[in-house]
């Protein structure tokens, strides 16, 4: 599936909006995208958000991702 | 610094302390009197929330020395309540979601008790000036000015009923 | 079903009322305990030496004479405070926040602290401290700090998100970018194009009580924090890291909280009065002043933006940019990515691009602010909206309606919206009477909107029955609000009992498993979810006793307006069975009744409001007078309306003290010229009209009620609000945020 990735995320995997991941959960999802970039780990303990079709998954990486979801990387942000 | 044996009537009760001389008001009532209905928004006068009454007037605590009341009276937050009955601002303050985090509280029910006792019967505009003194950051002050207009109300039903 | 948080549609008894809150009682007669409020035997008073510069290398501290002065019983400086960090920057920069390590950076910067027996000894200890300075060269203006000549404030600090990699250190600590589609292609296809420049002043949450705690710690590393905060979770874990102690035997409690919006999840003195205790082996009691507060808490940033708006004749934005320049005071933050990210977000854009700089300036370290770094992006976009709407001719609330986003539109931000409200909002705008009220001469009317995204996060909660049947709730998220009634509400209308037989607590980091800080607008939405589930699990164990009581298969119990009833002609002969009447019997049927939830509230739903504005500018003087004001707010659903017309109106009033008064005034020598209430002025009660509401209510799917966030949404629209109105109502468009009366009287001489 095509992973859309915005802002500070972007500069993690080699400054594309876009790359293409086979991931089943947000953790798959996640050890697949730090195996092949390496900063994307430290994007990780800065904090990732997931939306998946529209709904942002902040913690629980045991999410499932449906087949031809919309799965967007957001900077995890803080709230007042 | 030397200081001095204050004796005061707070909320109608006799009660005496010792403070320094350069201790404020309001840090003597929260930490030798134990008052601490009375609170710290500022200690430079702009806040209003260590609003009390003083010989019936309406002073920020924080502005006045410990010492300075020696033989006055002090009304607080905590004198409000006749025993277990309400004071009908604290009523309406309660029924008209009047307060949020309600640090400011104590002190817009002593700067309105002042004012209801002075005008029963307030404009909205005259309520809002007589409560500039206090700072509220959670309310935008819409339920506060509506909970002191009702409160005006039930007062001036009750003052009625007495006449008659 | 019991876990599910889908929305159901379901019809409610309790939700949606006005009942009386909890906590109203305590605050009217002054019981209720805040932050400064506690008492502790031989607790000592904690004073904190500041740095008067606003960049110095401290060479070095004497602290001889103030520790012999009779009384004090422990001076610290950064030595005290060994660096646990382990490595992480982030941890190590709200360590170096809370006490300088080398360097003051900022004007109000923690140098020394002390503990002695009374105030006047703690204060008279602060003068015999000797700070041996050097002034180094400073900056505190954002864009003055991303110039190439200016003071770079970090050696470490390099430009993340930039090619290549820069291998010199700036004031810029990361660039971010937003967006889809092809600007160059869409402005290529506008009609009208409209490019600002907008600046919006540094303003403070203004939280009426100063941040307070009383911190004893006791030689076996254990210890105890009575503490104002959003998030007493939070600050055990960062407490428990910066000072090296377990977290598990840190045990903190939450006072009541006195106003926070957002200045209360960062922690700032706490780790010095937890230190100094340790050190004196006695509870030390440490209350910031209100000078102290404005220069050593977090305000929120100062801004600098740029918006480029493009539309064709038929009133379509075809496209737009935002850059987004935050200041975000000593410490790098990540405040102009959430400034990039809501620029937008109202909107249905084919091409959009934003773009975030995050700038180190020598002023106090940012924290968030009630839907922090929105207001201003929305400031700068909105005001264009309106001047872009002007051009073509068009009606600005229309040309919105037209633009707006809707279910199915990609955010600016990136994902695709669910069910959303800006378009009911603006619509309800379009109809409301205060848009045909007649306006007198010099009355302008404006209108702007606003977006939050609200977050969900980790919670956890605890329902215990009593042998009476009367009912507690214990949360772990702060109530700002009066989150403890609306979650009492949602507790009683899940086990069918009237909600005065239901009392929440907030329950201290011992008591309860984590929960996230009460920021995003989180607390009734977590919180609420956290607690309907734990509900109705207490519910499943309530049928299993009454089953036990019966003596029948739990399958033919059924929980029914608060009682257990028994299902099927074969158990007519069994009367109801109350939750009183089943709370009596636990200790014969299994034991007490409790029901949990620990989870992750995934699904927060996104929230729009749009607000409309009325002012009055005084051509001669430049002062504005708000003359009314109305808030029309997606609330997903209303659990008790009065909260959530208090969080509207609350919001309101606090931007509107951001569009015409509110700023930090630094000097050139770096130094906060208004750190006072008299100077630094927030709304009163005279400055505002009633703030007239509208709650619309469009379910988040994602919520069994339907709730979506309140808190924060509210403070987007008003600055773009104003600053519409004032330009409507004298025909100068303001830039400058705060509209103060020098700016207007400015902005009316430039235009004559």
């Amino acid at each position: 599936m095509e992973v859309q990735l915005s802002g500070p995320l972007r500069a993690a995997v080699g400054n594309q909006s876009v790359v293409s991941v086979e991931a089943r959960s947000i953790r798959e999802l996640f050890r697949t995208l730090s195996e092949r970039y390496p900063e994307f780990t430290v994007s990780i303990a800065n904090g990732v958000a997931v939306a998946i079709n529209g709904n942002v998954y902040r913690d629980d990486w045991s999410t499932a991702i449906p087949e031809n979801a919309e799965v967007v990387l957001l900077p995890r942000i803080q709230g007042g | 610094m030397s200081g001095a044996h204050v004796s005061t009537t707070i909320n109608g009760d006799a009660v005496q302390f010792a403070c320094p001389n350069d201790e404020s008001l309001l840090d003597a009532l929260r930490n030798r009197v134990g008052l601490t209905g009375v609170k710290e928004g500022c200690g430079t006068g702009d806040c209003g929330a260590c609003s009390i009454t003083l010989d019936g007037r309406l002073v920020c605590s924080c502005l006045v020395l410990g010492v300075e009341a020696d033989g006055k009276e002090i009304g607080t937050v905590e004198g409000l309540a006749d025993g277990d009955k309400l004071h009908p601002l604290q009523e309406n303050f309660i029924k008209h979601a009047a307060l949020q985090c309600g640090i400011c509280t104590p002190g817009f029910l002593v700067a309105a008790k002042v004012l209801l006792e002075r005008n029963p019967d307030p404009t909205e505009q005259e309520i809002r000036y007589a409560l500039a003194g206090n700072l509220c950051r959670c309310t935008g002050y819409d339920k506060i000015v509506r909970a002191v207009q009702a409160t005006a109300k039930d007062l001036r039903k009750k003052s009625k009923k007495k006449s008659r | 079903m019991t876990d599910s948080t889908s929305f159901t549609n379901q019809k409610f008894k309790v939700i949606g009322q006005r009942v009386r809150r909890q906590d109203g009682m305590d605050k009217v007669t002054g019981r209720a305990k805040y932050g400064a409020d506690a008492v502790a035997p031989g607790q000592l008073v904690g004073v904190i030496l500041r740095s008067p510069h606003a960049h110095a290398k401290i060479k070095k501290i004497d602290t001889s004479r103030a520790e012999k002065l009779k009384g004090v019983k422990a001076v610290i400086t950064s030595k005290d405070l060994p660096d646990y960090t382990n490595g992480n920057r982030d941890l190590l920069s709200m360590l170096e926040n809370c006490m300088a390590r080398g360097r003051a950076l900022y004007d109000g910067h923690a140098v020394a602290a002390i503990a002695a027996v009374d105030a006047s000894t703690a204060r008279k200890a602060l003068k015999l401290i000797k700070v041996d300075y050097k002034i180094l060269p400073h900056v505190t203006d954002v864009d003055a700090a991303m110039q190439e000549d200016a003071p770079v404030i970090h050696d470490w600090v390099r430009t993340i998100g930039v090619e290549p990699a820069p291998s010199k250190a700036s004031n810029v600590s990361m660039r971010s970018e937003f967006g889809h589609g092809d600007v160059d292609a869409g402005f290529a296809k506008a009609d009208v194009i409209i490019e600002k420049s907008y600046k919006t002043e540094q303003t403070h949450q203004g939280y009426i009580e100063p941040h307070a705690c009383l911190a004893s710690m006791s030689p076996d590393g254990s210890g105890e924090l009575w503490v104002t905060t959003q998030g007493h979770f939070a600050y055990r874990n960062w407490c428990a890291q910066l000072l090296g102690l377990d977290m598990s035997k840190l045990k903190v409690t939450s006072s009541e909280i006195g106003g926070g919006f957002g200045g209360k999840t960062h922690i700032w003195m706490e780790p010095i009065a937890l230190a100094l205790s340790r050190k004196a082996n006695r509870p030390v009691k440490l209350v910031m002043s209100r000078e102290e507060v404005f220069r050593a808490s977090g305000p929120t940033s100062s801004t600098s933006i740029d918006v480029k708006i493009g539309a064709t004749k038929d009133g379509r934005i075809v496209a737009a940019t935002s850059e987004c320049r935050y200041q975000g005071g000593a410490f790098p933050g990540a405040w102009a990515v959430i400034g990039a990210m809501t620029s937008f977000a109202c909107y249905d854009l084919e091409n959009v691009k934003t773009v975030g700089y995050e700038v180190v300036c020598n002023r106090p370290k940012v924290a968030a602010y009630r839907a922090p770094s929105a207001p201003m992006a929305s400031f700068a976009t909105e005001s264009t909206v309106d001047l872009v709407a002007e051009a073509l001719g068009m009606d600005p609330v229309d040309f919105r309606i037209l633009n707006a986003a809707k279910e199915g539109t990609r955010a600016s931000y990136g994902p695709t919206y669910g069910p959303i409200g800006i378009g009911p909002t603006l619509e309800a705008v379009k109809k409301h009477p205060h848009m045909r009220a007649k306006l007198k001469k010099n009355q302008g009317r404006g209108m702007a909107c606003g977006f939050w995204f609200n977050f969900g996060g980790q919670t956890s909660c605890t329902i215990n029955v009593a042998a009476d049947g009367t009912v507690n709730l214990s949360v772990g998220t702060i109530d700002v609000g009066g989150s403890r009634s609306s979650l009492s509400m949602i507790c009683a209308e899940e086990l069918g009992i009237s909600y005065e037989q239901v009392r929440t607590h907030i329950g201290d980091t011992a008591a309860l498993a984590h929960n996230d800080m009460t920021d995003g607008s989180r607390g009734t939405f977590a919180s609420g979810m956290a607690a309907i589930i734990a509900a109705r699990r207490t519910k499943e164990v309530l049928k299993l006793r009454a089953a036990t009581a019966w003596e029948i298969p739990v399958e033919d119990v059924d929980w029914q307006a608060g009682y257990a009833v028994a299902l099927g002609d074969k158990h007519s002969n069994l009367e109801p069975l109350s939750l009183a009447d089943i709370a009596a019997n636990t200790e014969n049927t299994g034991g007490p009744v409790a029901g949990h939830n620990e989870f992750v509230a995934d699904g927060a739903g996104v929230s729009f409001a749009s607000h409309i504005c009325d002012v009055e500018v005084d051509p001669e003087t430049g002062s504005t007078r708000v003359i009314r004001y109305t808030v029309i707010q997606d609330a997903g659903k209303a659990i008790h309306p009065d909260y959530v017309e208090g969080q509207f109106q609350g919001g309101a009033a606090q931007g509107i003290g951001w569009a015409l008064n509110e700023e930090y005034i630094y000097g050139e020598d770096g130094r906060l010229q208004n750190p006072g209430f008299l100077d630094y002025r927030i709304p009163v009660c005279s400055d505002l009209p009633f703030i007239d509401t509208q709650i619309l209510e469009i379910p988040n799917p994602n919520h069994p009620y339907g709730v979506r966030g309140v808190g924060e949404t509210s403070i987007v629209p008003p600055l773009a609000a104003v600053g519409n109105a004032v330009s409507n109502a004298v025909g100068v468009r303001m830039t400058h945020v705060p509209m103060s009366p020098p700016r207007i009287l400015a902005a009316l001489e430039a235009e004559a």
